[in-house]
């Protein structure tokens, strides 16, 4: 009976199902769990307000998120240190996120529920999102101008609204002067001293030289202080204003608003006002620059840098292992070396990623890169402007490591098509550099684009070479810029990567930071898969396009 | 082919024969000679010592068992097997009087002389405008109105102008066999060659197709030489002139096509088209 069913294959189906099942469970779970913790991460959370009174102590007003819930049995409770009275089962705690860094000098405390002796969610507590120290948690008491309280109690909560709304446009300007406007003057002007440098160097700065130099250099420099006293005002303006909250110890504390980003009360916010802050806290994820050692605020630059960086990446790859392909097809001569090269290739897919960064690093940062500037750049020694990790170094490397797929791929791609057609064009008295043009490398392209993603896939995930050719924990620019060449190759860049290793393993704030990681995770998922379904669609179009002949 | 099918067919040969005598008196000069031809594939000797003559503006016709080298020998004509690696090719083939495997010869040049028609349509994935306008483009003509006129005038050589003027801009993979079929005779004819070579044009295609290629052969033959090769007889005896029966990579016989099916000279030539073997 048993031999029957065995014979008949069901069993066979049955494992095949359970591998493709575990498989899917496996990726399911993943995403859901990147998912379930990331998406909450900027939902506003009720704030509680705990009466808590530890025996023999003094009680205490605790305010905070709770952010996790801890059930031990008495037993495991009493080992690890817990008095535990008799007729306790379970010891029930608390994690809470108290914020005030400031004051308390930490975030997150746990409590125990049966020391908590009165829990309410008072509906004017409120939260301060600030710019240093993290959250605080506390009850508006009055909102100051220069000084002077212009609103107090009841009043205070809408004029702070007005104050901050108009604190944050200043915000903004100066952001925008500092960043775009005097990072351009700083440019030209770093350009000008290289320019005068360069000019000595080559013994060839004479006074005309010169002088034109200072003209250009007492222009921007008068452009540069009519900025500073701008920013001068703004400051002065934007430091006027101040609100004074008082935490769970009754402690009072004045908040300049210029280290405000938002104020809210989670406890009076009906369902639509939650969701529109979130809506607001979900955009600043994806457009701000990181605030507080990566912990607060966006990731922009990382998105930035990751696409940027797999862009490079397609770039660089895709000509050279097309290249390679088509000689080691079409070209070379079949026999022992062309076969040497392909276990030579296939081996190369499997070299540990970290040690083409250690390749990177060493060959094309330090040999190539510092020939460079030697050559190149000798005005800006000994500053290094390639002869650093930077954006062509990791696009390089990671193109290196993502080398033999495309050319595999490409190979497949290339010996599928039919030798009908290389004949119908060659017939037609086509060279076979026209046939490979014409027909040929077209019919092709859906395997190069095969090859492709297969390679965007590897390299946007990859982080261990990255963290030695050119990723940084925070780049003060962006890659790409209205400064000319536009295109900064040699910046340093972020990564959604690293980002994640950053924050999470890295940052003075772990325990605050940890959602944070799962949202970028999710990010770099949604990256990933965005960028390959760009490529599986243009390679779908293409295989419509040149879908080869039926048998 | 079995057997049983030729002996079947070629009680109607001799009426096809009788049509054609009539025809096919007129004198005629050679465009393709063969002197001595061997051919090897490694240490394989496919074409043993060939030498034939092809004549201009003539329909000549290889028939023989498979295997027997008759698609060999007709790459042979436009340097196909150049392709592979271990083939080497021994004598001479003059098409014009010019040695083909003279070393100085252009071998594109020479393609663009003798084009060629494959056994399975072999269309490439773009408009059909664009694969009857492929060997013009690859001798640099980019001009849209000679590339027009060029593209009907060869469609409507290849009877396909009707069927396709309104579709040019189709992907060529969507048509039938048979239009494909033509299509590749048309990108063939678009570059004027003035060798066509045939290798069974018409082995994959249903019989009403294969009718039409047969006619167009008729037709074409008025302004270019053509070779065919071909497993069906019938099929020999209807379009050529002059037919060559091959057997084991020797050229067994060549002839008129009425002399050749009527009177074989060779014992093995009669056995072949009475069906005893192949």
């Amino acid at each position: 009976m048993i031999r029957l069913w065995f014979k008949s294959g069901t069993p066979w189906i049955w494992l095949n199902a359970a591998a493709v099942s575990l498989s899917l469970i496996m990726v399911l779970g993943v995403l859901a769990l990147v998912v379930g913790r990331g998406v909450g991460h900027f939902w506003p959370h009720q704030v509680h307000q705990f009466s808590y009174q530890e025996p023999d102590k003094q009680p205490q007003v605790i305010i905070g998120e709770k952010v996790e819930t801890s059930i031990t049995p008495a037993a495991m409770a009493k080992s690890t240190g817990f008095v535990m009275a008799d007729n306790e089962d379970t010891l029930v705690q608390y994690l809470v996120k108290t914020g005030n860094r400031d004051l308390t000098g930490a975030d997150f405390r746990w409590i125990q529920e049966r020391n908590i002796k009165e829990h309410t969610q008072p509906t004017d507590l409120i939260v301060v999102e600030r710019r240093e120290w993290g959250n605080f948690y506390g009850q508006l008491l009055q909102v100051k101008e220069g000084g002077n309280v212009i609103a107090s109690g009841e009043q205070a909560w809408p004029v702070l609204q007005s104050k901050i709304s108009e604190a944050l446009v200043i915000f903004k300007e100066i952001a925008h002067i500092e960043k775009k406007e005097v990072g351009a003057i700083n440019y030209a002007l770093e350009r000008l001293r290289l320019k005068q440098r360069r000019l000595e160097l080559k013994n060839s700065l004479d006074d005309a030289a010169k002088q034109e130099i200072a003209t250009e250099k007492t222009a921007l420099e008068t452009e540069y202080k009519q900025y500073q006293a701008k920013l001068t005002g703004l400051y002065q303006k934007l430091r006027t204003d101040s609100l004074v909250a008082k935490a769970e110890n009754g402690a009072e504390l004045v908040i300049p608003l210029a280290k405000v980003v938002r104020v809210f009360q989670p406890n009076n916010m009906n369902v639509f006002e939650k969701v529109f802050h979130y809506g607001n806290k979900a955009l600043e994820f994806l457009t701000d620059e990181p605030r507080e050692a990566n912990t607060e605020g966006g990731i922009f630059p990382a998105i930035f840098g990751t696409v940027m960086m797999v862009l490079m990446m397609s770039l660089i790859v895709t000509p050279f292992g097309v290249i390679a392909a088509v000689y080691l097809r079409e070209y070379a001569k079949q026999g022992f070396i062309t076969r040497l090269i392909r276990i030579a290739v296939n081996n190369l897919a499997g070299v540990p990623s970290v040690v083409y960064g250690v390749f990177g690093l060493g060959f094309f940062v330090y040999i190539l890169g510092g020939n460079i500037d030697q050559l190149f750049f000798p005005e800006s020694a000994p500053a290094p402007v390639f002869g650093t990790p930077g954006l062509l170094w990791a696009s390089i490397t990671l193109a290196l490591l993502t080398l033999p797929v495309v050319i595999v791929s490409t190979e497949e791609g290339l010996a599928r098509i039919p030798s009908s057609i290389r004949e119908g064009s060659l017939a037609l008295g086509a060279t076979k550099l026209e046939t490979l043009w014409l027909t040929v490398l077209p019919m092709a392209s859906p395997a190069m684009m095969t090859g492709l993603i297969l390679a965007v896939a590897r390299a946007a995930g990859e982080v261990a070479p990255l963290m030695l050719v050119g990723v940084v924990k925070l780049a003060p620019t962006l890659p790409l810029d209205g400064n000319f060449p536009f295109l900064h190759l040699d910046r340093k860049f972020m990564h959604l990567g690293f980002h994640i290793y950053d924050v999470g393993f890295q940052s003075p704030n772990v325990e605050a930071a940890r959602p944070l990681v799962y949202a970028t995770a999710l990010l770099l998922v949604l990256v990933i898969i965005g960028l390959n379904l760009a490529a599986i669609v243009i390679r779908n179009n293409l295989r419509e396009k040149y879908r080869a002949l039926e048998g | 082919m079995t057997a049983q099918n030729v002996r079947s067919h070629s009680i109607d040969m001799s009426s096809v024969l009788r049509d054609k005598d009539a025809k096919q008196q007129q004198p005629s000069e050679t465009c393709i000679k063969v002197e001595n031809l061997n051919l090897f594939y490694g240490e394989k000797q496919a074409l043993h010592g060939i030498n034939m003559e092809m004549q201009k503006k003539k329909v000549t016709a290889y028939i023989g068992p498979s295997g027997c080298g008759k698609s060999t020998l007709l790459r042979c004509i436009n340097r196909m097997n150049d392709l592979v690696d271990s083939a080497r090719i021994e004598g001479k083939i003059l098409v014009d009087g010019d040695n083909i495997y003279d070393k100085s010869v252009n071998v594109a040049a020479l393609r663009r002389r003798v084009g060629m028609v494959f056994q399975k349509p072999n269309p490439f994935p773009k408009s059909i405008f664009e694969n009857v306008a492929y060997g013009l483009r690859i001798q640099g003509i980019n001009d849209k109105r000679i590339l027009e006129e060029t593209v009907e005038k060869a469609l409507r050589g290849a009877a396909l102008w009707d069927e396709m003027k309104d579709r040019l801009n189709d992907n060529a993979l969507g048509m039938s066999g048979g239009q494909q079929q033509r299509l590749v005779i048309a990108r063939a004819i678009a570059i004027e060659p003035e060798v066509l070579l045939l290798d069974e044009p018409a082995s994959a295609l249903d019989p009403i197709s294969t009718l039409k290629v047969e006619e167009l052969i008729n037709e074409l033959k008025e302004k270019y030489t053509i070779v065919i090769v071909t497993h069906n007889m019938q099929q020999a005896a209807r379009v050529s002139d002059y037919t060559a029966f091959m057997y084991m990579g020797e050229l067994i016989e060549i002839g008129t096509t009425s002399e050749l099916f009527t009177n074989p000279s060779k014992k093995q030539t009669e056995d072949y088209i009475t069906g005893r073997y192949g």
